[in-house]
């Protein structure tokens, strides 16, 4: 596939070429959208509309207002801050709860793995909307569901800091789970045996000869639940009251109410910050392949 | 473990113990282990989303409203026979008075219009317009009387003191019972204590009842109330508005006077619960139906699109060298990282009449500028932008699969003479097989519950089911149709994970390399 | 539910609640310019006068009765004040989800001394409701989309020979089936009567389907202004502050008809169930917020009408801008000549029935 061989017919040929046009213009469908966001969040008008000026490239067409708007604007500043409260702990106790969890559910003999499977990645398939009107009637007034009756608690979750905490935990679950458990399918057995043996408890076992091995799947999962908390926006919408409104809120409030492109602004601050971080990646997992002495591929 | 134990008897460990239940024990050890390290987060997903989404699900059955704001209509209907093409007796109205005076003090009567509203459309106003008039029921004429009789009929003391009475209570059951109502709901309601307010007419209305029936009560006054003209309810009522006279309307009432009711799920069916049984909708109302198998069609069209679009770039990443493939890696995350609103508002802005995309096709020349092609509000523009948010579901999975599939494979199917197109297809596509069907039903389960993109970019005919549900939760507030369409759907939603754990097992999802 | 259970829970809520936000006010209004115009022409100089309150918007007006109704049921009511349509507002009151304000008593006189009840007169539709302005939907069209014949009246909606393309109407029965009836030939003051009727029904949904394929239908007043500005729509319905903003702040080639726009009212409520201490201070903030000169000051920012009659001739100029606002309120006479005076009570009764029938006639 990497290098098109000397000897390849015509037909191989154009195939090759073909097959990467194809690639090219699918790749170029996934990232089309944000291609569109980059220059329109610098429009000088208030819509999300390539102006005449902008398709000239009239510098009269573009402005940073938007931006400025943003780093102005407190509304946009508390939903900063709340997205940035919220998400962090909600990635935390999903990944702290879903390690464990995986890491029990990976054990060979589990009575009732299937349905303990089933629930825990029933956050992921229920449609969002179910999810958000149940935990908002539920969260309004919990109670613990008994055989004889309802034992209430008497504390209220919605519009919470809390509230909005434990329904993102609860969606980041199954990313957790998903991705530490498919690290754990390969892992092997003996090597906590061998701790074992050599005198480590369980903890220093975990901590020093599984976690390093599983931490690839833990921080994988942790991305995916930071960035579904970061990205939610229907069961904050329910669950959560204006003094929570994060990120996604006040986007979709922006999309609503009143069209403007600052929401372009923030979605391309966004973006670029996570190339950023995609690369930094990137980058230090090569590094660290020179370091352990393998070439990269 | 010592040697003798090998030799001769039961196999004992070191301690004495026989190795059977030594195993049995570390067995049972390491399940307890299991589960003590699942318990915690099974416990919290019980709570925070099991519990919610169970306690969602009861409402698409619970009917309290009904019987619990209009108890003593519920009890008369129970006589009253639909078929028969006449409205209910007297009896009935007068205890719908009662309810319905008590109703309006609470402020429900709307409430149970609306609720029944949801059955047959018409119902709303009438519970509303007759709210306003049912204060001003030609009954005030018994007052009267009755305060012509004996003025201590106007003296709310008086009547707290007859009503203390045991034996009056006794004698006036229909009296004692509406009073004793009323108090509760002026406590309530405004804090007021009924032996300070005027008592309202739907009160005396009951005392005449009571009296009608020759009830003479020993420590009220003695009145003779044969003579008196009785004020027809019926009559009231459907001066009030006419609907009260259609038998129709009373079947409605009776037919949902229960405190459970099957008439949300089968609404949700387009059907309807009628005296006669289960029925059609008329034609111009049945829309879940349709919008159930809109949902699934349009479901399986982007699914499909997800494989065709998703199959090539998922191979090409499987087959690049490392280096390259994590940096088309990032092309594939990235739409994923960007915030789903903003990628649909993107696609408004690329996929409009006068958009990006319709603008290249005039420049170039493909479509006549007065022809634009249509390909946001309706089906297109749902189909294309659920592709693109759901494409790395599809890619991800295909790509864990595709990168175990050993290259030597198709080398060896070459070697021995196969072509390129053969060695892929006979050899290649089978194994990668498994990656369609997990991406697959992973890109189906995730898009049947999609809200948020078909409502930007759907227009009326590119809805699904879940917007519907959306609408009653927030607009119409049928919260018991959208419960029962959110368990129609999550039924499906189960029965679909149910085969894919099956077919691919859950345990072999991954999401990227 | 078990009802002692529900109380004692009910009581630790409102107390916990209670002491949580002992300084919070939440006002709940629509977001955008609308809100902002709240926010410089009320709280601004209701916090200034008031530095102990803190204040907390919440852009949940769309959704108020459903929140609010389920908020009442958890018996946790998070919200102080807030900001509804009038129509709302009477389905708030009728379930008892209001508290009812007293204008009298509660409410600020006029500056010369008439009483708040007299002052708003007629707009005080519902006990529970203290209007602020008066504002309407109205269309607005491409001035370069229309030809040399603009539109001049509201049945260019339905004539899609003279002014082809889509159209943009809101996805409600409220107003396009009162245009629907008088583009059919019904008279203005008719519209009600005949749409209380099962035919008269019939005869507006069929006039719609007159133009059904055209029509993009919008349910957030941000996007008809946004279809405008794309050139997506030659003509749509909007609030008639949205098309001042797009017209005369954006320089966007729009034009605007006044012919048979739909007055509405917009305005405050107080949800019932609040504690004492909050429930105080929600009055204290709409007695500040509803005086004359408090509705004056809004007329600054929003080219909405003041609901009442005393703030009318303080109605200054642009904030801004710096252009007369008064010809562009549309309470003022020259636009006002063939309005639809829009029937709360009809729709309080019928919104339900006709909103059933509307969403099943979309869907087919």
């Amino acid at each position: 596939m990497a290098k098109l061989p000397p000897y390849a017919s015509p037909a191989q040929r154009a195939w090759h070429y073909g097959y990467r046009t194809i690639t090219g213009l699918i790749f170029f469908f996934l990232i089309a959208p944000i291609l569109v966001i980059i220059p329109l969040s610098f429009n000088a008008q208030d819509f999300f509309t390539f102006t005449p000026a902008m398709l000239q490239l009239d510098p009269e067409g573009y402005s940073l207002k938007h931006y400025r708007d943003f780093f102005g604007n407190s509304d946009w500043q508390l939903a900063l801050r709340n997205s940035l409260k919220i998400a962090p702990v909600a990635t935390l106790i999903s990944v702290s709860l879903g390690t464990l969890a995986a890491i029990g559910l990976s054990q060979s003999h589990v009575p009732g793995r299937r349905l303990i499977m089933a629930v825990m990645i029933s956050p992921m398939i229920v449609p969002l909307i179910i999810s958000a009107t149940g935990m908002y009637f539920f969260y309004s007034n919990p109670y613990i569901p008994t055989p004889f009756g309802k034992l209430e608690i008497p504390i209220t979750l919605t519009g919470t800091y809390t509230g909005v905490v434990l329904s993102h935990a609860a969606l980041g679950i199954p990313f957790v789970i998903i991705t530490v458990t498919a690290t754990l399918v390969g892992f092997d057995r003996s090597l906590t045996r061998a701790a074992a043996m050599m005198g480590a408890d369980p903890v220093t076992t975990f901590f020093r000869v599984q976690m390093p091995l599983i931490l690839p799947g833990v921080i994988s999962g942790a991305l995916f639940a930071f960035i579904t908390s970061f990205d939610e926006v229907v069961v904050v919408l329910f669950v959560g009251s204006a003094q929570q409104k994060t990120l996604p809120w006040q986007m979709f409030i922006g999309l609503r109410e009143q069209i403007s492109p600052t929401i372009l602004a923030v979605a391309t601050l966004l973006v670029a910050i996570s190339v950023l971080l995609l690369i930094t990646v990137e980058l230090l997992r090569r590094r660290s392949e020179r370091l352990r002495g393998l070439t990269p591929g | 473990m010592s040697d003798a134990n090998l030799t001769d008897g039961p196999i004992t460990t070191a301690d004495g113990t026989s190795l059977k239940k030594s195993l049995r024990l570390a067995l049972r050890r390491q399940k307890i282990r299991a589960l003590l390290l699942i318990a915690p987060l099974f416990l919290f997903i019980l709570l925070t989303f099991i519990a919610p989404i169970f306690d969602m699900l009861v409402r698409s059955v619970e009917n309290q409203s009904v019987p619990e704001t209009i108890p003593r209509t519920i009890d008369a209907l129970e006589a009253w026979e639909a078929g028969a093409g006449a409205p209910p007796d007297e009896q009935v109205f007068e205890a719908f008075y009662t309810d319905f005076a008590l109703a309006v003090g609470y402020k429900t009567h709307t409430k149970l219009g609306a609720r029944l509203n949801y059955e047959s459309s018409g119902l709303s106003s009438l519970f509303r317009s007759t709210g306003r008039k049912v204060g001003k029921f030609d009954t005030d004429a018994y007052a009267d009387a009755f305060v012509e009789a004996d003025p201590a009929f106007e003296d709310p003391a008086a009547w707290a003191t007859w009503m203390a009475g045991a034996a009056t209570r006794q004698a006036l059951p229909l009296t004692a019972d509406t009073y004793d109502a009323w108090a509760t709901m002026l406590m309530d309601t405004k804090g007021k204590l009924a032996a300070e307010t005027e008592i309202p007419d739907f009160v005396t209305t009951a005392l005449y009842r009571d009296l009608a029936n020759g009830s003479r009560p020993a420590d009220m006054p003695d009145v003779n109330v044969s003579g008196w003209e009785p004020v027809s309810l019926a009559g009231q009522f459907a001066g009030a508005n006419k609907g009260w006279a259609d038998p129709q309307v009373w079947a409605i009432i009776k037919t949902y006077g229960s405190s459970y009711t099957p008439g949300y799920f089968l609404n949700a069916a387009d059907l309807q619960l009628t005296p006669e049984g289960i029925s059609q909708r008329p034609e111009n109302q049945r829309i879940y139906v349709r919008l159930f198998i809109r949902t699934i069609v349009l479901s399986v069209v982007i699914t499909g699109t997800c494989i065709l679009l998703g199959y090539p770039v998922a191979y090409l990443l499987a087959n690049l060298p490392l280096r390259s493939a994590n940096v088309l890696m990032i092309l594939v995350l990235l739409p994923f990282w960007t915030s789903l609103l903003v990628r649909t508002s993107a696609w408004k802005v690329l996929l409009q009449n006068q958009g990006v995309i319709n603008d290249v096709l005039v420049w170039i020349g493909i479509v006549a500028d007065d022809n634009r092609l249509e390909l946001i509000n309706n089906a297109t523009g749902t189909i294309i932008a659920m592709t693109h948010i759901l494409l790395p579901f599809m890619i991800l999975p295909l790509f864990s699969v595709m990168k175990t599939i050993s290259p030597s494979y198709v080398r060896a199917a070459k070697s021995m003479g196969a072509n390129d197109w053969t060695a892929f297809w006979r050899i290649y596509f089978p194994n990668s097989v498994p990656g369609i069907g997990a991406g697959s039903i992973l890109v189906f389960i995730l898009s049947i519950g999609y809200y948020i993109t078909p409502e930007l970019v759907g227009g009326t005919k590119g809805v699904f089911i879940s917007n519907r549900i959306a609408y009653h939760i927030s607009s119409s507030l049928n919260w018991g149709l959208a419960a029962a369409l959110g368990t129609l759907l999550l039924v499906l939603v189960m029965a679909l994970y149910w085969v894919y754990d099956r077919i691919v097992g859950i345990d072999n999802v991954k999401l990227g390399g | 539910m078990n009802l002692t259970t529900k109380l004692l829970a009910t009581t630790v809520l409102t107390v916990t609640a209670g002491a949580a936000m002992a300084d919070d006010m939440t006002i709940v209004s629509w977001g955008g310019a609308y809100q902002g115009s709240q926010l410089k022409a009320y709280a601004e100089p209701y916090v200034a006068n008031n530095p102990d309150v803190n204040v907390v918007w919440d852009e949940s007006s769309n959704e108020a009765v459903a929140k609010l109704r389920a908020m009442n049921e958890a018996g946790n009511v998070t919200w102080d004040v807030v900001d509804v349509v009038a129509a709302d507002a009477m389905r708030l009151c009728d379930e008892g989800l209001a508290i009812e304000i007293d204008p009298d008593t509660q409410l600020a006189p006029a500056p010369d001394g008439t009483s708040a009840a007299d002052d708003f007169g007629d707009l005080l539709i519902s006990e529970c409701f203290i209007p602020q302005i008066v504002y309407s939907t109205t269309i607005g069209y491409r001035t370069d989309m229309v030809g040399d014949t603009p539109p001049t009246d509201v049945c260019a909606l339905f004539d899609t020979e003279a002014y082809p393309g889509k159209r943009s109407l809101e996805k409600r029965p409220l107003n396009n089936m009162e245009w629907a009836l008088v583009c059919d030939g019904v008279a203005a003051d008719e519209v009600y009567d005949v749409l209380a009727t099962d035919e008269g029904q019939d005869r507006a949904f069929a006039k719609l389907a007159t133009i059904k394929d055209d029509v993009i239908w919008w349910s957030a007043g941000a996007e008809t202004p946004q279809l405008l500005a794309d050139g997506e729509v030659v003509m749509g319905s909007t609030y008639n502050g949205r098309l001042f903003s797009v017209i005369e702040e954006q320089n966007q080639p729009v034009g605007m008809l006044w012919d048979y726009q739909v007055f509405d009212l917009d305005g405050w409520i107080i949800p019932a169930g609040l504690s004492e201490e909050r429930q105080a201070r929600a009055l204290d903030f709409i007695y500040f917020a509803t005086d004359t000169q408090r509705l004056a000051d809004q007329a600054k920012y929003i080219s909405y009408g003041p609901a009442r009659a005393s703030s009318a001739p303080l109605v200054g100029q642009h904030a801004e801008l710096g252009i007369d606002m008064a010809p562009h309120m549309p309470t003022d006479p020259a636009n006002s000549q063939t309005a639809v005076l829009y029937n709360f009570d009809f729709w309080a009764d019928y919104r339900d029935d006709l909103d059933a029938k509307f969403q099943a006639w979309l869907a087919q």
